[in-house]
């Protein structure tokens, strides 16, 4: 499932729908700018990658000098999506990029459903805006937390375990 | 801001549905309505103040965990729920950017705490993945021999707590007896009942200790009149037909659309197994089948992880038939440590030692996403590595924390008593949820 037939070997970037791709220990990747990712998920949507699997992020704030393709301008911030047919049995992932002065990307809630979760959670987790989703909130930590703990420059024990109703520390 | 406001759940909360606002309510019907050939309408009349809103735990004896279901009540018909998480967030995936990739399993292993081995396998088969090593056909078979012991052990545990929700109390006992059984032969294995540690990056901690082979058979002889005898007490039962059949009822193409893998899927008519689909390990050189259910209710859900355990035990089986001799863990010594014996005589065995257990191994740039069928779906680990020794950023996909997103489907327009039945039917570890 990880290589499909007709895929140029890693070292030739091919356009799957207009969108560079490259090859990951095996494992088909697409790079999208912002702008294309709506376009690009569903061309992949009337593909047959009918289910996501998986939405997540990564802040690459420590890590900027990443190999990326040529053609594919890094961005601090990165959606990933994992998406499955499981006519065809095979992966594909989307990774898109973006900036860290504008965090917003359109939703794919309303072409997959389950995104709903991994968008809020994406949201609390780096402060990655959805446009488009029907409701983002915090899922994970408490809705008065400060700051999106996945970032890289949120600070590991820098902050007091903080719940609401607890007398103040002093 | 009135006292009220501070002790609210804010966006998290569930509103009366006169109070609450249209996108809230889109949220809802879009999780299941959004699929195309659906009918489009949704049925948006707001009655007026005669339901209730009814808050189902977080602290309740059948949501499995911290888990907080709200549900909009009309008398005993459920007009909505939602299911509120995080109770249990310890923010495990920032935890593990601190910790090595052979600290790594220590940390994952207690997410999913009934199958902690399939959290183990994940993280270091996307380990695996990224170093580009040959693991060792012993350890791989061992790998499974633990992961099948693991999956029963799970259902078992489910088959306990299902039965408990729905008040069949003996079968909770007999439930965690037949688990204690399997945990018993981890403890021999690995030192541990819960969280091993015993799956790690390059193979597995230790080789299997002597008389592991006649363990197994011990336990392969006992389970199959205990199925049996599971199959007396509830599957034929009226009572037990009754709670579980036609309740919290989901279709292939609902779960698709809402990524829901492992028994609900398979409950709906769908064989999607990764073990089959997708063979990691050695699963295409074993013989299996996989269990599928036709009606995508409760009670498929519950017969489909009762025969999964039958089929596990055909895997082991012939895992015991299989199992070579070798090498528990690969020979490469820039992942493993050097054996114990040897530090005791070289001056570089103890160093190579001391390097790998403190700073660990070095990791090539890159990334990767690793799924395997863990017993409540797709576990799968995005792994970004920037060439250090700590994974740069690790991501699990849990399956119960995709499940869960079905239950306001599954509730709606059912009963109370019968919301206990789907919840546990999803059967979601909160520890997995939350991470």
């Amino acid at each position: 499932m990880d290589e499909p037939d007709g895929l140029p070997p890693e070292d030739e970037p091919a356009l799957i729908h207009g969108a560079i791709s490259s090859l990951s220990r095996g494992q088909l990747v697409v790079h999208s700018a912002r702008d294309d990712y709506l376009d690009l998920v569903g061309s992949l949507y009337d593909d047959g990658y009918r289910v996501c699997m998986d939405l997540t992020g990564v802040d690459y704030l420590m890590h900027m000098e990443r190999q990326l393709p040529p053609g594919v301008r890094a961005e601090r911030f990165e959606v990933v999506v994992n998406l499955l047919s499981t006519e065809a049995r095979r992966r594909i992932r989307v990774r898109a990029q973006v900036p860290g002065a504008d965090l917003t990307i359109p939703s794919i809630f309303h072409l997959h459903p389950t995104t709903e979760a991994m968008e809020r959670e994406t949201y609390d987790m780096f402060g990655i805006v959805f446009t488009g989703h029907p409701d983002l909130s915090r899922i994970l930590m408490p809705d008065d937390w400060e700051g999106h703990p996945l970032r890289k420059d949120f600070g590991v024990g820098r902050i007091p375990v903080q719940f609401k109703g607890a007398p103040p520390a002093r | 801001m009135s006292s009220s406001t501070e002790l609210s759940e804010g966006a998290q909360e569930l509103q009366p549905k006169s109070r609450t606002a249209g996108l809230e309510y889109l949220r809802e019907a879009g999780s299941v309505l959004r699929i195309p050939h659906l009918p489009e309408d949704v049925d948006e009349v707001r009655t007026d103040d005669d339901t209730m809103i009814v808050n189902m735990g977080p602290q309740h004896p059948s949501t499995h965990g911290v888990l907080r279901v709200m549900m909009e009540l009309q008398g005993e018909t459920v007009l909505r729920s939602k299911p509120v998480i995080g109770y249990l967030h310890t923010g495990m995936e920032k935890t593990g950017e601190d910790l090595t990739y052979l600290q790594g399993p220590t940390n994952v292993t207690r997410m999913d705490y009934v199958a902690p081995l399939f959290n183990e396998l994940v993280f270091s088969l996307a380990t695996e993945k990224l170093l580009d090593v040959e693991i060792p056909p012993r350890a791989t078979w061992i790998r499974m021999l633990m992961c099948e012991l693991n999956r029963m052990s799970s259902q078992f545990l489910w088959m306990a707590t299902n039965g408990m929700d729905l008040g069949a109390v003996s079968m909770m006992i007999y439930g965690f007896r037949e688990r204690e059984g399997i945990l018993d032969f981890f403890e021999k294995v690995t030192g541990l009942r819960m969280n091993h540690n015993y799956i790690r990056p390059g193979g597995v901690a230790v080789d299997l200790p002597d008389g592991w082979r006649d363990d197994v058979l011990r336990l392969l002889d006992i389970f199959p009149e205990r199925l049996d005898e599971y199959d007396t007490l509830l599957t034929g039962q009226p009572i037990w037909q009754e709670r579980t059949q036609g309740v919290g009822i989901l279709t292939t193409e609902e779960c698709l659309a809402l990524g829901i893998t492992g028994p609900l899927l398979r409950s709906t008519g769908l064989p999607w197994d990764l073990r089959k689909d997708d063979p990691y390990l050695y699963y295409d050189q074993v013989d299996f089948d996989v269990i599928v259910g036709s009606y995508g209710d409760s009670f498929d859900r519950y017969a489909i992880r009762l025969n999964e355990i039958r089929e596990s035990m055909k895997i082991v089986r012939q895992i015991l038939d299989k199992m070579p001799s070798g090498d528990y863990r690969v020979q490469d010594k820039k992942v493993t440590p050097p054996p114990r014996h040897r530090i005791d005589e070289s001056m570089e065995a103890l160093i190579h030692h001391f390097k790998i257990f403190t700073e660990g191994f070095r990791v090539p740039e890159g990334e990767v996403y690793v799924a395997v069928e863990s017993p409540r779906g797709e576990l799968g680990c995005y792994m970004v590595s920037d060439g250090s020794a700590k994974p740069y950023r690790f991501h699990i996909r849990g399956p119960s924390f995709v499940n869960l997103q079905a239950l306001p489907h599954m509730l709606r327009g059912g009963m109370v008593a019968d919301a206990v039945a789907s919840i546990s039917s999803i059967d979601p570890i909160m520890g997995e949820v939350d991470r």
